[in-house]
Protein backbone atom coordinates (compact mmCIF):
# COMPACT_ATOMS: atom_id res chain seq x y z
CA UNK A 1 0.00 0.00 0.00
CA UNK A 2 2.54 2.83 0.96
CA UNK A 3 4.39 1.69 -2.75
CA UNK A 4 1.08 2.10 -4.50
CA UNK A 5 0.88 5.91 -2.40
CA UNK A 6 4.53 6.95 -3.20
CA UNK A 7 3.76 5.97 -6.38
CA UNK A 8 -0.01 7.68 -7.02
CA UNK A 9 2.25 10.93 -5.42
CA UNK A 10 5.22 10.98 -8.18
CA UNK A 11 2.11 10.65 -10.83
CA UNK A 12 0.63 13.55 -9.12
CA UNK A 13 3.90 15.69 -9.65
CA UNK A 14 4.39 14.67 -13.11
CA UNK A 15 0.54 15.77 -13.95
CA UNK A 16 1.18 19.16 -11.77
CA UNK A 17 4.22 19.80 -14.39
CA UNK A 18 2.40 18.87 -17.97
CA UNK A 19 -0.44 21.37 -16.50
CA UNK A 20 1.63 24.04 -16.08
CA UNK A 21 4.00 23.38 -19.16
CA UNK A 22 1.45 22.37 -21.77
CA UNK A 23 1.75 24.18 -25.12
CA UNK A 24 -1.76 24.93 -25.51
CA UNK A 25 -4.31 25.99 -22.66
CA UNK A 26 -7.15 23.11 -23.63
CA UNK A 27 -4.02 20.26 -22.38
CA UNK A 28 -3.28 22.29 -19.26
CA UNK A 29 -7.22 21.92 -18.64
CA UNK A 30 -7.49 18.39 -19.26
CA UNK A 31 -4.00 17.72 -17.48
CA UNK A 32 -5.76 19.71 -14.53
CA UNK A 33 -8.54 17.77 -14.31
CA UNK A 34 -6.36 14.25 -14.44
CA UNK A 35 -4.40 15.84 -11.42
CA UNK A 36 -7.83 16.10 -9.76
CA UNK A 37 -8.92 12.62 -10.02
CA UNK A 38 -5.59 11.04 -8.66
CA UNK A 39 -6.01 13.65 -6.04
CA UNK A 40 -9.16 11.66 -5.38
CA UNK A 41 -7.51 8.38 -5.12
CA UNK A 42 -4.96 9.87 -2.51
CA UNK A 43 -7.28 11.10 -0.45
CA UNK A 44 -8.87 7.68 -0.33
CA UNK A 45 -6.15 6.50 0.64
CA UNK A 46 -5.38 8.99 3.24
CA UNK A 47 -9.46 7.75 4.71
CA UNK A 48 -10.39 10.90 4.26
CA UNK A 49 -14.16 9.91 2.21
CA UNK A 50 -16.26 12.81 2.29
CA UNK A 51 -13.35 14.70 1.22
CA UNK A 52 -12.43 12.52 -1.49
CA UNK A 53 -16.69 12.74 -2.87
CA UNK A 54 -16.36 16.37 -2.88
CA UNK A 55 -13.43 16.82 -4.94
CA UNK A 56 -14.55 13.86 -7.31
CA UNK A 57 -17.76 16.40 -8.27
CA UNK A 58 -16.04 19.66 -7.90
CA UNK A 59 -12.40 19.60 -9.44
CA UNK A 60 -12.88 16.83 -12.26
CA UNK A 61 -16.68 18.18 -13.40
CA UNK A 62 -17.38 21.69 -12.48
CA UNK A 63 -13.73 23.27 -12.61
CA UNK A 64 -13.15 21.48 -16.09
CA UNK A 65 -16.32 23.22 -17.28
CA UNK A 66 -15.95 26.26 -16.07
CA UNK A 67 -12.70 26.28 -17.82
CA UNK A 68 -14.01 25.03 -21.34
CA UNK A 69 -17.18 27.37 -21.22
CA UNK A 70 -14.18 30.14 -20.79
CA UNK A 71 -12.55 29.23 -23.70
CA UNK A 72 -15.34 28.54 -26.10
CA UNK A 73 -16.66 32.60 -25.11
CA UNK A 74 -12.58 33.28 -26.07
CA UNK A 75 -13.11 31.75 -29.32
CA UNK A 76 -9.36 30.88 -29.51
CA UNK A 77 -8.83 27.36 -28.03
CA UNK A 78 -5.38 26.60 -27.78
CA UNK A 79 -3.85 29.99 -29.22
CA UNK A 80 -0.80 30.34 -26.81
CA UNK A 81 0.82 33.18 -29.40
CA UNK B 1 14.66 32.41 -20.05
CA UNK B 2 16.08 34.51 -17.41
CA UNK B 3 12.93 35.06 -15.58
CA UNK B 4 12.37 31.13 -15.55
CA UNK B 5 15.75 30.54 -14.10
CA UNK B 6 15.67 33.25 -11.49
CA UNK B 7 11.95 31.61 -10.45
CA UNK B 8 13.71 28.16 -10.44
CA UNK B 9 16.12 29.58 -8.05
CA UNK B 10 13.74 31.39 -5.89
CA UNK B 11 11.49 27.80 -5.46
CA UNK B 12 14.68 25.89 -5.03
CA UNK B 13 15.41 28.17 -1.73
CA UNK B 14 11.88 28.02 -0.46
CA UNK B 15 12.13 23.93 -1.26
CA UNK B 16 15.49 23.79 0.95
CA UNK B 17 13.57 26.14 3.51
CA UNK B 18 10.78 23.85 4.31
CA UNK B 19 12.33 20.02 3.54
CA UNK B 20 14.74 21.28 6.09
CA UNK B 21 12.61 22.77 8.70
CA UNK B 22 9.32 20.18 7.96
CA UNK B 23 10.29 17.40 10.73
CA UNK B 24 12.13 20.03 13.11
CA UNK B 25 12.23 18.96 16.67
CA UNK B 26 12.13 20.71 19.78
CA UNK B 27 11.07 24.11 20.44
CA UNK B 28 9.95 24.88 17.34
CA UNK B 29 8.24 21.33 16.45
CA UNK B 30 5.83 21.97 13.45
CA UNK B 31 4.58 18.56 12.34
CA UNK B 32 4.29 14.91 13.62
CA UNK B 33 5.88 12.48 10.95
CA UNK B 34 3.37 11.30 8.49
CA UNK B 35 0.85 8.95 10.52
CA UNK B 36 2.27 9.18 13.87
CA UNK B 37 -0.42 11.60 15.25
CA UNK B 38 -1.23 11.50 18.49
CA UNK B 39 -4.98 12.51 18.90
CA UNK B 40 -5.73 12.42 22.45
CA UNK B 41 -3.22 15.50 22.29
CA UNK B 42 -5.37 17.34 19.72
CA UNK B 43 -8.36 19.04 20.42
CA UNK B 44 -10.08 16.32 17.35
CA UNK B 45 -10.37 14.44 20.31
CA UNK B 46 -13.31 15.72 22.23
CA UNK B 47 -15.07 15.92 19.00
CA UNK B 48 -14.52 12.01 18.51
CA UNK B 49 -15.60 10.99 21.74
CA UNK B 50 -18.45 14.12 21.71
CA UNK B 51 -17.30 15.07 25.30
CA UNK B 52 -16.78 19.10 24.22
CA UNK B 53 -18.45 19.69 27.54
CA UNK B 54 -16.90 17.11 29.14
CA UNK B 55 -19.38 14.22 29.67
CA UNK B 56 -20.11 10.81 28.07
CA UNK B 57 -16.37 9.09 27.33
CA UNK B 58 -17.33 6.29 24.74
CA UNK B 59 -20.01 6.71 21.78
CA UNK B 60 -21.24 3.43 20.64
CA UNK B 61 -23.11 2.80 17.55
CA UNK B 62 -26.90 2.25 17.45
CA UNK B 63 -26.26 2.34 21.50
CA UNK B 64 -25.66 5.77 22.67
CA UNK B 65 -28.54 8.04 23.75
CA UNK B 66 -28.17 11.27 23.78
CA UNK B 67 -24.78 12.17 22.96
CA UNK B 68 -23.93 16.00 22.35
CA UNK B 69 -24.06 15.94 18.73
CA UNK B 70 -25.67 13.03 17.22
CA UNK B 71 -24.22 12.25 13.63
CA UNK B 72 -22.32 9.28 13.21
CA UNK B 73 -20.63 10.88 10.63
CA UNK B 74 -17.69 13.04 12.31
CA UNK B 75 -16.82 15.18 10.01
CA UNK B 76 -20.29 16.45 10.11
CA UNK B 77 -20.96 17.44 13.37
CA UNK B 78 -17.96 19.74 12.99
CA UNK B 79 -19.08 21.47 10.02
CA UNK B 80 -22.22 21.67 10.82
CA UNK B 81 -22.53 21.31 14.83
CA UNK B 82 -18.73 22.50 16.38
CA UNK B 83 -17.99 24.72 14.05
CA UNK B 84 -21.21 25.37 12.57
CA UNK B 85 -20.54 29.36 12.75
CA UNK B 86 -17.50 28.65 10.40
CA UNK B 87 -19.84 26.95 7.91
CA UNK B 88 -22.22 29.67 7.44
CA UNK B 89 -18.90 32.37 6.90
CA UNK B 90 -18.38 30.10 4.08
CA UNK B 91 -21.49 29.93 2.20
CA UNK B 92 -21.21 33.74 2.65
CA UNK B 93 -17.84 33.39 0.55
CA UNK B 94 -19.49 31.40 -1.99
CA UNK B 95 -22.68 33.36 -2.19
CA UNK B 96 -20.59 36.48 -3.04
CA UNK B 97 -18.29 35.04 -5.63
CA UNK B 98 -21.45 34.02 -7.43
CA UNK B 99 -23.06 37.46 -6.54
CA UNK B 100 -19.71 38.61 -8.41
CA UNK B 101 -20.25 36.33 -11.28
CA UNK B 102 -23.95 37.67 -11.79
CA UNK B 103 -22.50 40.70 -11.83
CA UNK B 104 -19.99 40.93 -14.23
CA UNK B 105 -21.56 38.63 -16.55
CA UNK B 106 -25.04 39.44 -16.53
CA UNK B 107 -25.69 38.59 -20.70
CA UNK B 108 -29.40 38.25 -22.05
CA UNK B 109 -28.89 35.84 -24.88
CA UNK B 110 -27.69 32.20 -24.25
CA UNK B 111 -24.31 31.04 -25.92
CA UNK B 112 -24.47 29.01 -28.57
CA UNK B 113 -22.05 26.04 -28.95
CA UNK B 114 -19.84 25.03 -32.18
CA UNK B 115 -21.40 21.41 -32.89
CA UNK B 116 -24.79 21.17 -32.02
CA UNK B 117 -25.71 18.36 -29.42
CA UNK B 118 -26.23 14.95 -31.35
CA UNK B 119 -28.81 12.56 -30.43
CA UNK B 120 -26.97 10.20 -28.05
CA UNK B 121 -26.09 12.87 -25.86
CA UNK B 122 -29.50 14.15 -25.87
CA UNK B 123 -30.81 10.63 -25.17
CA UNK B 124 -27.92 9.43 -22.70
CA UNK B 125 -28.78 12.88 -20.72
CA UNK B 126 -32.63 12.30 -20.29
CA UNK B 127 -31.67 8.66 -18.62
CA UNK B 128 -28.52 9.87 -16.42
CA UNK B 129 -29.66 13.33 -15.38
CA UNK B 130 -32.45 12.19 -13.30
CA UNK B 131 -30.14 9.20 -11.74
CA UNK B 132 -27.57 12.26 -10.96
CA UNK B 133 -29.98 14.43 -9.31
CA UNK B 134 -31.66 11.73 -7.14
CA UNK B 135 -28.26 10.69 -5.97
CA UNK B 136 -27.29 14.12 -4.82
CA UNK B 137 -30.75 14.61 -2.70
CA UNK B 138 -29.83 11.33 -1.22
CA UNK B 139 -25.75 12.06 -0.55
CA UNK B 140 -27.17 15.71 1.82
CA UNK B 141 -30.37 14.05 3.29
CA UNK B 142 -27.70 11.37 4.77
CA UNK B 143 -25.23 13.60 5.40
CA UNK B 144 -25.10 12.53 8.90
CA UNK B 145 -24.63 9.06 8.30
CA UNK B 146 -22.59 8.23 5.41
CA UNK B 147 -19.76 10.35 3.61
CA UNK B 148 -20.85 13.33 1.96
CA UNK B 149 -22.90 16.15 2.85
CA UNK B 150 -24.46 19.28 1.76
CA UNK B 151 -21.38 20.31 -0.04
CA UNK B 152 -20.99 17.27 -2.55
CA UNK B 153 -25.14 16.79 -2.97
CA UNK B 154 -25.38 20.58 -4.26
CA UNK B 155 -22.60 20.01 -6.38
CA UNK B 156 -23.72 17.71 -8.11
CA UNK B 157 -27.17 18.90 -8.49
CA UNK B 158 -25.40 21.58 -10.09
CA UNK B 159 -23.60 18.97 -12.55
CA UNK B 160 -27.49 17.68 -13.54
CA UNK B 161 -28.23 21.17 -14.56
CA UNK B 162 -24.63 21.38 -16.37
CA UNK B 163 -25.73 17.96 -17.99
CA UNK B 164 -28.99 19.49 -18.92
CA UNK B 165 -27.01 23.02 -20.54
CA UNK B 166 -25.23 21.37 -22.52
CA UNK B 167 -27.64 19.01 -23.97
CA UNK B 168 -29.92 21.54 -25.10
CA UNK B 169 -29.01 24.59 -27.20
CA UNK B 170 -32.22 26.20 -25.72
CA UNK B 171 -31.95 25.35 -22.16
CA UNK B 172 -32.58 27.88 -20.19
CA UNK B 173 -32.92 27.33 -16.37
CA UNK B 174 -35.76 29.95 -14.52
CA UNK B 175 -33.11 31.88 -12.89
CA UNK B 176 -35.51 33.90 -10.68
CA UNK B 177 -36.39 30.79 -8.99
CA UNK B 178 -33.06 29.68 -8.28
CA UNK B 179 -32.49 33.00 -6.95
CA UNK B 180 -35.64 32.67 -4.11
CA UNK B 181 -34.76 29.04 -3.72
CA UNK B 182 -31.23 30.13 -2.46
CA UNK B 183 -32.28 33.49 -0.39
CA UNK B 184 -34.68 31.05 1.43
CA UNK B 185 -32.06 28.30 2.05
CA UNK B 186 -29.52 31.31 3.73
CA UNK B 187 -32.51 32.89 5.65
CA UNK B 188 -33.61 29.51 6.84
CA UNK B 189 -29.98 28.68 7.96
CA UNK B 190 -29.60 32.39 10.02
CA UNK B 191 -33.04 31.81 11.10
CA UNK B 192 -32.11 28.26 12.82
CA UNK B 193 -28.79 30.15 14.52
CA UNK B 194 -31.05 32.41 15.87
CA UNK B 195 -33.44 30.24 17.31
CA UNK B 196 -30.76 28.01 19.15
CA UNK B 197 -29.43 31.67 20.61
CA UNK B 198 -33.18 32.10 21.91
CA UNK B 199 -33.48 28.31 23.44
CA UNK B 200 -30.07 27.39 23.74
CA UNK B 201 -28.10 31.04 24.85
CA UNK B 202 -25.50 30.68 22.13
CA UNK B 203 -25.61 31.18 18.09
CA UNK B 204 -26.44 27.82 16.29
CA UNK B 205 -27.10 25.74 19.48
CA UNK B 206 -28.43 22.39 18.87
CA UNK B 207 -31.64 22.34 20.39
CA UNK B 208 -33.74 19.21 19.29
CA UNK B 209 -33.35 15.82 20.71
CA UNK B 210 -30.16 14.46 19.26
CA UNK B 211 -31.68 10.97 19.48
CA UNK B 212 -29.77 7.30 19.09
CA UNK B 213 -26.58 7.50 16.76
CA UNK B 214 -26.55 5.96 13.40
CA UNK B 215 -30.47 6.34 12.70
CA UNK B 216 -32.48 8.91 10.36
CA UNK B 217 -33.69 10.66 12.70
CA UNK B 218 -31.03 11.35 14.99
CA UNK B 219 -28.53 15.15 15.74
CA UNK B 220 -31.28 17.17 15.85
CA UNK B 221 -30.84 20.51 13.62
CA UNK B 222 -27.72 18.65 12.01
CA UNK B 223 -29.68 17.01 8.87
CA UNK B 224 -31.86 20.08 8.82
CA UNK B 225 -29.40 22.34 8.31
CA UNK B 226 -27.07 20.60 5.77
CA UNK B 227 -30.57 20.13 3.67
CA UNK B 228 -30.19 23.91 3.71
CA UNK B 229 -26.85 24.22 2.55
CA UNK B 230 -27.19 21.40 0.02
CA UNK B 231 -30.08 23.57 -1.55
CA UNK B 232 -28.18 26.46 -0.98
CA UNK B 233 -24.99 25.34 -2.86
CA UNK B 234 -26.83 23.71 -5.84
CA UNK B 235 -28.81 26.67 -6.54
CA UNK B 236 -25.91 28.73 -6.35
CA UNK B 237 -23.51 26.91 -8.61
CA UNK B 238 -26.48 26.04 -11.51
CA UNK B 239 -26.66 30.21 -11.31
CA UNK B 240 -22.95 30.27 -11.74
CA UNK B 241 -23.26 27.57 -14.53
CA UNK B 242 -26.36 29.88 -16.29
CA UNK B 243 -23.63 33.13 -15.81
CA UNK B 244 -21.40 31.70 -17.87
CA UNK B 245 -22.97 30.32 -20.74
CA UNK B 246 -24.63 33.55 -21.11
CA UNK B 247 -23.40 36.82 -23.63
CA UNK B 248 -24.23 39.88 -24.08
CA UNK B 249 -26.92 40.26 -26.84
CA UNK B 250 -29.38 40.94 -28.78
CA UNK C 1 7.65 10.73 2.14
CA UNK C 2 4.10 11.25 0.68
CA UNK C 3 4.31 14.89 2.19
CA UNK C 4 7.76 15.49 0.88
CA UNK C 5 5.36 15.19 -3.31
CA UNK C 6 2.50 17.24 -1.75
CA UNK C 7 4.64 19.98 -0.67
CA UNK C 8 6.48 19.50 -4.21
CA UNK C 9 2.83 20.40 -5.84
CA UNK C 10 2.41 23.39 -3.67
CA UNK C 11 5.93 24.50 -4.78
CA UNK C 12 5.05 23.52 -8.68
CA UNK C 13 2.07 26.03 -8.45
CA UNK C 14 4.47 28.47 -6.85
CA UNK C 15 6.29 28.29 -9.97
CA UNK C 16 3.96 28.13 -12.54
CA UNK C 17 2.44 31.38 -10.52
CA UNK C 18 5.69 33.47 -11.23
CA UNK C 19 6.97 32.36 -14.91
CA UNK C 20 3.59 32.03 -16.74
CA UNK C 21 2.24 34.56 -19.19
CA UNK C 22 -1.31 33.12 -20.45
CA UNK C 23 -3.52 34.51 -17.90
CA UNK C 24 -5.72 31.21 -17.81
CA UNK C 25 -2.53 29.28 -17.19
CA UNK C 26 -2.01 31.66 -13.97
CA UNK C 27 -5.65 30.12 -13.01
CA UNK C 28 -4.59 26.98 -13.55
CA UNK C 29 -1.17 26.93 -11.29
CA UNK C 30 -3.68 28.63 -8.65
CA UNK C 31 -5.68 25.17 -8.80
CA UNK C 32 -2.47 23.21 -9.05
CA UNK C 33 -1.34 24.85 -5.57
CA UNK C 34 -4.78 24.52 -4.16
CA UNK C 35 -4.70 20.57 -4.49
CA UNK C 36 -1.40 20.29 -3.10
CA UNK C 37 -2.13 22.48 0.27
CA UNK C 38 -5.26 20.62 0.55
CA UNK C 39 -3.41 16.72 0.27
CA UNK C 40 -0.94 18.57 2.72
CA UNK C 41 -3.92 19.30 5.10
CA UNK C 42 -5.55 16.01 4.70
CA UNK C 43 -2.06 14.44 5.48
CA UNK C 44 -1.36 15.90 8.96
CA UNK C 45 -4.35 14.45 10.18
CA UNK C 46 -3.40 10.71 8.98
CA UNK C 47 -2.72 8.27 11.64
CA UNK C 48 -1.41 5.05 10.63
CA UNK C 49 -4.43 1.75 10.55
CA UNK C 50 -6.91 4.27 11.41
CA UNK C 51 -10.16 4.41 9.85
CA UNK C 52 -12.19 6.78 8.06
CA UNK C 53 -14.34 8.85 10.89
CA UNK C 54 -17.47 7.56 10.44
CA UNK C 55 -19.08 5.01 13.48
CA UNK C 56 -20.36 2.14 12.43
CA UNK C 57 -21.20 -1.21 14.08
CA UNK C 58 -18.64 -2.35 16.29
CA UNK C 59 -16.05 0.31 16.40
CA UNK C 60 -16.66 2.57 19.51
CA UNK C 61 -14.64 5.85 19.71
CA UNK C 62 -11.88 5.08 21.18
CA UNK C 63 -8.45 6.41 20.59
CA UNK C 64 -6.05 5.81 17.64
CA UNK C 65 -8.62 4.29 15.62
CA UNK C 66 -10.05 7.11 13.67
CA UNK C 67 -7.74 9.17 11.60
CA UNK C 68 -8.09 13.12 12.66
CA UNK C 69 -11.37 14.69 11.04
CA UNK C 70 -11.08 18.16 12.28
CA UNK C 71 -8.69 18.87 8.75
CA UNK C 72 -10.99 16.66 6.74
CA UNK C 73 -13.83 19.20 8.09
CA UNK C 74 -11.60 22.54 6.94
CA UNK C 75 -11.03 21.37 3.21
CA UNK C 76 -14.55 20.10 2.80
CA UNK C 77 -14.92 23.81 3.01
CA UNK C 78 -12.00 24.86 1.54
CA UNK C 79 -12.74 22.71 -2.11
CA UNK C 80 -16.11 24.46 -2.53
CA UNK C 81 -14.40 27.69 -1.79
CA UNK C 82 -11.61 27.43 -4.65
CA UNK C 83 -14.42 26.75 -7.22
CA UNK C 84 -15.93 30.20 -6.06
CA UNK C 85 -12.18 31.81 -6.68
CA UNK C 86 -11.55 30.02 -9.81
CA UNK C 87 -15.51 31.21 -11.26
CA UNK C 88 -14.43 34.62 -10.34
CA UNK C 89 -10.61 35.00 -11.64
CA UNK C 90 -12.18 33.40 -15.09
CA UNK C 91 -14.88 36.07 -15.08
CA UNK C 92 -12.37 38.82 -14.70
CA UNK C 93 -10.33 37.22 -17.27
CA UNK C 94 -13.22 36.97 -19.80
CA UNK C 95 -13.84 41.03 -19.73
CA UNK C 96 -10.43 41.42 -19.89
CA UNK C 97 -10.41 39.45 -23.07
CA UNK C 98 -13.03 41.30 -24.07
CA UNK C 99 -11.20 45.18 -23.21
CA UNK C 100 -7.81 44.55 -24.50
CA UNK C 101 -8.37 40.95 -27.31
CA UNK C 102 -5.52 39.40 -25.86
CA UNK C 103 -4.59 36.72 -22.82
CA UNK C 104 -1.31 37.43 -22.84
CA UNK C 105 0.00 39.67 -19.93
CA UNK C 106 3.53 41.38 -22.15
CA UNK C 107 1.36 42.40 -25.04
CA UNK C 108 -1.53 43.89 -22.68
CA UNK C 109 -0.32 47.48 -22.57
CA UNK C 110 1.21 48.09 -25.61
CA UNK C 111 -2.20 46.80 -27.04
CA UNK C 112 -4.02 50.13 -25.15
CA UNK C 113 -1.99 52.41 -26.76
CA UNK C 114 -2.96 52.34 -30.11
Amino acid sequence: MQIIEIIVGIVLLIFAFLAIEAKKIINSVIYLSILSMLAVVSFVFMKAPDVAITEAVIGSGLVTAIFIFTLFSIKKVGDKK
Amino acid sequence: MMKRVIAALLILVLALFIYGNLYSTGEGKLFPKFGNVNLSERVSNKFINKNANGENGVVTYKETKDAESGSANMVTSIVVNYRSFDTLGEVTVLFVSALGVGLLLSGKSRMKFKTPPNFILKAGVRIIAGIILITGVYIFIHGHLTPGGGFPGGSMIASAVLLFYISDDEFRTKVKSFKFLEGTAGSLYLIFGLLGLTMGGYFLYNFLPTGVVGELFSAGIVPIIYIFVGLKVGSELSNLISDFLSEEGK
Amino acid sequence: MIQYLFIGLILIGIYGLLTQKNLIKLVVALNVLEVGVNLFIISTGYVKDGVAPILFKGVPSTNGTFVDPLPQALVLTAIVIGVGVTALALTVVRKIYEKHGTLNLDEMGSESDD
